[in-house]
C-alpha cells in the first residue's frame, strides 16, 4: 500500500480546495441562505408545516443534501479532469499507485471537501431555522455514504469527459434535476400519484428521504430502501471505476 | 552484469492502426548513459512511455532491474523518474509544493532536505515559492526534472531535455546529468541535438520507424564509422578533378580551391602519401592543409538514410 502516494494526493486536492476557497464553501453556503431567505421565510410562510415539520426545518436536510451531490460530482470530475486536461496526469499513471489508492486519494479529498460543506450549510441553516437531529449517527453516515458515492460519480465523469463541455453538461442536465425533483423542497406524498410512482425512479429520492429521516424521523420510503439504494449506487460507481482502470479506459493508450 | 533495463520483442500498434514499435531488443547497462537518437516519429517517446507505464505494449516485455513492468509494476515504476517531452505542470502550485506531491507519489515519505537540494541542484531555489505559471519555458522543463529527481530514482527518462533551455543552462544540465551519472543513476535520454549526445552519452541508440538500427559505445562507433576528411586549399583554383586522380574519392567545392578527400581512419593505408606525391606530379600546389573527423551527426543522417 502506497500510503505516502495517497496522502500526497489528498494533500493536493484539499490544497486547490485552500486556495480556492471562496468558490468552493461561500458559494454554496451564499446560495443555501438564499433558498433559505426565498423558500423558508417568503413562501413557507403559506405551509403551516410539512408531516409535522416547519416548512424551513423541512428543508434543512434537502439543502443539504442538494448541495452535497452537486458539489461532490463537480469537485471530484474537476479534480481528475484537470491533470487530464493539462497533461499532468502522466505522473500518476507512472507512478507506483495502484487504481484503488488513486481514488483513495481524489475522491477521499473531494468526499471530505463535501462533508465539510454540508456542515457548514448546517451550521448556516441554524442561523434561519430552528431543527433537530434525531439519528445522529445515521445523518453522519448518510453524509459520508452520499458524499463518497457522488464523488466517485464525479470521477467516473472526470474520467469520461473529452472537454469541458462535457464536464459541465451532466451535472447540469442530469445531476441538478435529479436533485431539484428529488424531494428536497417538498414531500414526494405531496405529489400525485403518478408523479409519486416516477419521482421512485429517481435516486435522490431516496437519499433525501434518508437523509430527512435521521433529522426528524419521518420518511417517504422505508430507511432500510433509502440505504441500500445509497450503497447500490456506491458499489455501481466502484464497479464502473474498476473497470476504468483495469482497461485504461481514456487514461492509457 | 544484469542490465538494469531488458526490453524484448517490444512492438506497439496504436488504437489508429499505425505501428509505432516493430519489434525492440534493447539492453542497458547499469550506470550509463544512453543516448536515444532518432527523427521526429521514429518511436522514441512511445518506447520510453511503455517502460514508464504510460502506454501498454501491444507485445513483448520489459524489465527493470529484474523486476517485469507488468507482473511486477510498483516495484519496477518505484525505480523510475521521467521527464516527458511536452512541457505539463500544474499551474497553480508552487514549484515547492509541486515537487514535493511527486516525491510522495513514488512513495517516499516528506524530505525537505532532498527537496532543497534538488532545487539548489535546478537552480530553482529562488523560486521554490514561485508559481509553476509564472516561470519561463526552461525553467518548467527544469520544474519537471526537479518533479522526476524528487524520489531519488535509480533511472532517469529524460525525453529531450534540453529543448527549449538556454546554451548556458543546457551545460549546467548536462554537468547535472554527468554528475546524477556519477552517483550511480541509470540515464536514458532522447534528443534532436547531436552534440549532446557526443558530449554526454557513453552509449548511442539509434532508433528509425520503429527499430533500433544499432546501439554502440559512442567511442567505438565513432572509430567504427568515423571518417576522416583531408581538405587541401589549392594555390591556383582547379575546373574539375584532372583524370589521372579519378581513382581517388575525391571532391571539389564549388570554387575549385579546396580539394576534400575523404578517408578511413581505421586503415592502415590511409592513400595519403600517394596522392599527395600525384598531386606534385601534376603540379598542383597547396597552400594548405588540415584533417577532420567527421562528426556522430553525419553518422547519424547517414544511418538514417542508409536503412530509409
Ligand atoms: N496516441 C497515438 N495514437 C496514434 N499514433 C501515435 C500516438 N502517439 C504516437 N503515435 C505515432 O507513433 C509514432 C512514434 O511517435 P513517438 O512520439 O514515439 O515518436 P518520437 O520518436 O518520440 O518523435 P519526436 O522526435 O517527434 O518526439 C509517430 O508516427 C506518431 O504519429
Ligand atoms: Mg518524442
Amino acid at each position: 500500500m502506497n500510503i505516502h502516494a495517497i496522502r500526497a494526493i489528498y494533500i493536493f486536492e484539499l490544497a486547490r480546495t485552500w486556495r480556492t476557497l471562496f468558490q468552493s464553501i461561500a458559494g454554496p453556503v451564499i446560495s443555501t441562505s438564499l433558498y433559505f431567505i426565498v423558500f423558508g421565510a417568503a413562501i413557507g410562510g403559506r405551509f403551516a408545516s410539512v408531516e409535522g415539520v416547519s416548512y424551513g426545518a423541512f428543508l434543512v436536510p434537502g439543502l443539504v443534501m442538494m448541495s452535497v451531490l452537486t458539489e461532490s460530482v463537480s469537485n471530484a470530475s474537476f479534480g481528475i479532469y484537470m491533470p487530464r486536461y493539462s497533461g499532468t496526469i502522466y505522473e500518476v499513471l507512472s507512478a507506483p499507485i495502484s487504481a484503488f489508492e488513486t481514488v483513495v486519494g481524489y475522491v477521499g479529498a473531494a468526499a471530505t471537501k463535501s462533508i465539510i460543506l454540508g456542515t457548514l450549510i448546517l451550521l448556516t441553516a441554524r442561523l434561519f431555522v430552528e431543527f433537530s437531529i434525531v439519528h445522529p449517527f445515521w445523518m453522519i453516515a448518510f453524509l459520508v455514504l452520499t458524499s463518497v458515492t457522488f464523488s466517485l460519480l464525479g470521477f467516473i465523469l472526470g474520467i469520461w469527459a473529452n472537454g469541458w463541455e462535457k464536464l459541465q453538461i451532466v451535472p447540469m442536465l442530469i445531476v441538478t434535476p435529479l436533485a431539484f425533483l428529488g424531494g428536497s423542497f417538498y414531500s414526494i406524498t405531496m405529489l400525485p400519484p403518478f408523479w409519486q410512482k416516477v419521482a421512485l425512479f429517481n435516486p435522490v429520492v431516496y437519499l433525501v428521504s434518508g437523509f430527512r429521516w435521521s433529522f426528524y424521523g419521518t420518511a417517504d420510503v422505508p430507511v432500510a430502501l433509502s440505504l441500500a439504494m445509497t450503497a447500490l449506487l456506491l458499489v455501481i460507481c466502484l464497479a464502473v471505476v474498476w473497470w476504468i482502470f483495469r482497461t485504461g479506459y481514456r487514461l492509457k493508450n | 552484469m544484469q542490465p538494469i533495463i531488458e526490453i524484448r520483442g517490444l512492438e506497439k500498434t496504436y488504437a489508429s492502426g499505425f505501428q509505432a514499435l516493430k519489434g525492440v531488443d534493447l539492453d542497458i547497462r547499469r550506470g550509463e548513459i544512453l543516448a536515444l537518437l532518432g527523427p521526429n516519429g521514429a518511436g522514441k517517446t512511445t518506447l520510453i512511455s511503455i517502460v514508464c507505464g504510460l502506454v501498454r505494449a501491444t507485445s513483448g516485455s520489459v524489465t527493470v532491474d529484474g523486476h517485469d513492468i507488468v507482473r511486477d509494476w510498483r516495484a519496477a515504476r518505484a525505480l523510475i523518474g521521467l521527464v516527458p517531452q511536452e512541457l505539463t505542470t500544474e499551474a497553480f502550485e508552487s514549484v515547492r509544493a509541486t515537487v514535493s506531491f511527486s516525491r510522495g507519489l513514488f512513495g517516499k515519505p516528506p524530505d525537505p532536505a532532498v527537496i532543497e537540494r534538488i532545487l539548489k541542484d535546478l537552480s530553482l531555489w529562488d523560486k521554490r515559492d514561485t508559481k509553476v505559471m509564472a516561470l519561463s519555458g526552461g525553467m518548467k522543463r527544469r520544474v519537471l526534472i526537479a518533479k522526476a529527481l524528487s524520489h531519488e530514482p535509480r533511472i532517469l527518462f529524460l525525453d529531450e531535455p534540453t529543448a527549449g533551455v538556454d546554451v548556458e543552462l543546457r551545460r549546467g544540465m548536462w554537468e547535472m546529468i554527468g554528475r546524477l551519472r556519477d552517483s550511480g543513476v541509470t540515464i536514458i535520454l532522447t534528443t534532436h541535438y547531436i552534440e549532446e549526445a557526443e558530449e554526454m552519452a557513453d552509449s548511442i541508440g539509434v532508433i528509425s520507424g520503429g527499430r533500433i538500427i544499432l546501439v554502440e559505445g559512442k567511442a567505438a562507433l565513432m572509430e567504427k564509422l568515423g571518417k576522416r576528411l583531408l581538405t587541401l586549399s589549392l594555390q591556383n583554383p582547379l575546373d574539375a578533378i584532372p583524370a589521372e586522380l579519378a581513382g581517388y574519392p575525391l571532391t571539389l567545392s564549388d570554387d575549385g580551391r579546396e580539394l576534400v578527400y575523404r578517408f578511413d581512419a581505421q586503415h592502415e593505408h590511409t592513400g595519403i602519401a600517394g596522392l599527395l606525391r600525384k598531386l606534385g606530379d601534376h603540379g598542383i600546389d597547396f597552400t594548405n592543409l588540415r584533417t577532420e573527423e567527421s562528426s556522430l551527426e553525419e553518422i547519424f543522417v547517414s544511418l538514417v538514410k542508409e536503412r530509409a
